[in-house]
């Protein structure tokens, strides 16, 4: 018997394995996709992680996304305001999951802007939020809902907003290992860092999606083992867990069309 | 000491060329209010240092910012500004893009009276790249480089919180009072706007003296504006108004801010901007975010 599940729920469970391993650190997963993730691995595989209301406290029990009942009782532990978050951060017990723009060949990310202007950007996003602190400080994951080569981008980032890999911005006294980047997980596969000199690693590609198609998408060559396996499959459990976090199903809405998780067999000629 | 002043008073002793802080949030707890009073003023050449939402877009559209220092502007649901979006993209501001970490460090140096304070963050990146002015030195003590973030000395804050007295006694029971304790004392001047006057036994409750983070000596001084955040939020009294948020938006892509700022904010006085909205008890039917 094949259990059903979506793309968004299989990518909800590869992404928990990041924090699986984690013990006791603040999990912050920006967007429905990540923060799920890490509420799946607090619920089942690592209960010692920590977790916030996205606001100013910190929960012993993840909160279920979106409205909750006049009943509902947040789990509070200790307030967690945005100035003590940079206590924390900075302490690096942390783990964050973050959707960049842009992601490049040394895991280096932009989410400030785009084009070759700094000046006068082509598109101004966000701004560099908290990556340069976050990269440098503790354990950093990433979600890519569309895998192609406008995120994953052949030269570096517009905008270096996150340290990474790369031996030409290594600061005085730092070690390339000093940076901690984990997994990155698209709509297509699972991937690391932990290629020959931190090249990005192939680890697993989701049900029907090619070793090829991977590194046709990807704007810079990447490490593959031989035998890529296919991303396990969530599991019931965690798929009932995932169901009563988000009980609106509002991760129905995160990916174009919601699409199966098992993707249905393209013929030949249309690839 | 009556610290008592209308908006209009408090922007008057703004002047050109300021360094203005800003509290709040993106669309959390801005004192908008006295954003509104600077748009219909004639200050010009200001640097603004913020957290930024739609209190930067606006001062940017209206073209009241020379330089901006930020670490992003955002506001949250509709997460990129369009405002300050268009400024950016036309190649107007002078910036200083940095870290949100690094604002809060600046503004405690500031607060602590010292140059700089030495971090990590920022190192390796292109924040380093486009703020030459901000410099990676030795450390005396380990054989790594720092940053050095300079102090974010500001001449006014700007601040919004639920209550205050006359002496400048101010509480912020929202939830988060983000950094806006780091921005009245990184400033010679702080401007609080407030939902709530109250007499200063208030502030006898421990949990009311609890939500009190700076000292009233840090207040220069106070006004009375009940529903002063709208359209962003001041937990108790009213959430988010995501609604205007979404009607402002829509004016960056048609009338731009002339047709915004016509509708809502010139010519008008802050009881009129309220009517507009359905007076204060609308504003504060406005629930809060759940996230």
């Amino acid at each position: 018997m094949t259990t059903q599940y979506s793309l968004a729920e299989l990518m909800i469970c590869a992404a928990s394995t990041a924090f699986d391993n984690d013990g006791e650190v603040l999990a912050t997963g920006i967007g429905v996709i990540p923060r799920l993730a890490a509420t799946l691995s607090m619920s089942t595989k690592n209960p010692d992680l920590m977790m916030t209301d996205s606001e100013a406290y910190l929960l012993s029990e993840p909160n279920p996304i979106g409205a909750r009942g006049d009943d509902f009782i947040q789990r509070n532990e200790t307030w967690m305001g945005f100035s003590r978050i940079f206590d924390n951060v900075w302490s690096r017990k942390r783990h964050a999951m973050i959707g960049p723009t842009q992601i490049d060949q040394f895991g280096q990310s932009n989410i400030s802007a785009l084009g070759g202007d700094y000046d006068k950007p082509k598109i101004q996003m966000l701004g560099v939020r908290g990556l340069p602190g976050n990269s440098i400080s503790h354990a950093n994951s990433f979600f890519v809902p569309s895998h192609n080569k406008r995120v994953f981008v052949a030269n570096e980032c517009d905008v270096v907003c996150s340290i990474g890999y790369n031996p030409d911005r290594l600061p005085k006294g730092y070690q390339l290992d000093d940076v901690d980047i984990r997994l990155v997980i698209t709509d297509i596969c699972v991937m690391d860092w932990q290629g020959p000199n931190h090249q990005l690693r192939l680890v697993s590609v989701h049900p029907g999606v090619s070793v090829e198609e991977v590194i046709e998408k990807t704007g810079f060559s990447i490490h593959v083992d031989d035998n890529t396996p296919t991303t396990v499959a969530p599991t019931a459990e965690q798929l009932a867990v995932i169901a009563k976090f988000d009980p609106h199903n509002i991760r129905a809405k995160q990916l174009k069309d919601n699409p199966p998780g098992i993707r249905a067999v393209v013929a030949t000629e249309d690839l | 000491m009556n610290k008592l002043k209308t908006a209009a008073e408090m922007v008057a002793q703004l002047s050109d060329g300021m360094t203005i802080g800003i509290g709040g949030w993106g669309p959390r707890r801005k004192p908008m209010a006295l954003i509104r009073e600077i748009l219909r003023s004639d200050l010009k050449d200001l640097t603004i240092v913020a957290y930024g939402g739609a209190d930067v877009g606006m001062l940017c559209a209206a073209g009241k910012v020379k330089k901006l220092i930020f670490a992003f502007v955002s506001l949250d649901f509709i997460p990129l500004e369009p405002f300050f979006r268009k400024a950016r993209e036309q190649g107007e501001l002078e910036l200083m893009e940095i870290d949100e970490g690094m604002l809060l460090l600046g503004l405690r140096a500031a607060a602590w009276g010292c140059p700089y304070i030495p971090t990590q963050v920022g190192l390796g990146t292109d924040v380093i790249k486009h703020n030459p002015d901000i410099k990676v030195i030795d450390s005396p003590y380990d054989e790594k480089e720092w940053l050095a973030m300079p102090a974010i000395k500001l001449d006014a804050a700007l601040v919004h919180v639920d209550h205050a007295d006359e002496r400048g006694v101010c509480q912020i029971s929202a939830p988060d009072h983000h950094m806006d304790d780091w921005f009245v004392r990184a400033a010679k001047k702080s401007y609080v706007s407030c939902d709530e006057l109250v007499t200063s036994d208030h502030f006898n409750s421990p949990e009311a003296s609890r939500q009190v983070f700076w000292e009233r000596s840090l207040t220069t001084a106070v006004c009375h504006i009940p529903g002063g955040a709208h359209p962003t939020s001041c937990a108790p009294f009213n959430g988010i108004d995501n609604k205007h948020l979404l009607h402002y938006n829509k004016c960056a892509k048609e009338g731009g801010f002339s047709a915004y700022s016509d509708e809502f904010i010139s010519n008008k006085t802050e009881q009129e901007y309220q009517e507009l909205l359905g007076g204060l008890a609308a504003i504060r039917a406005i629930p809060q975010t759940t996230y």
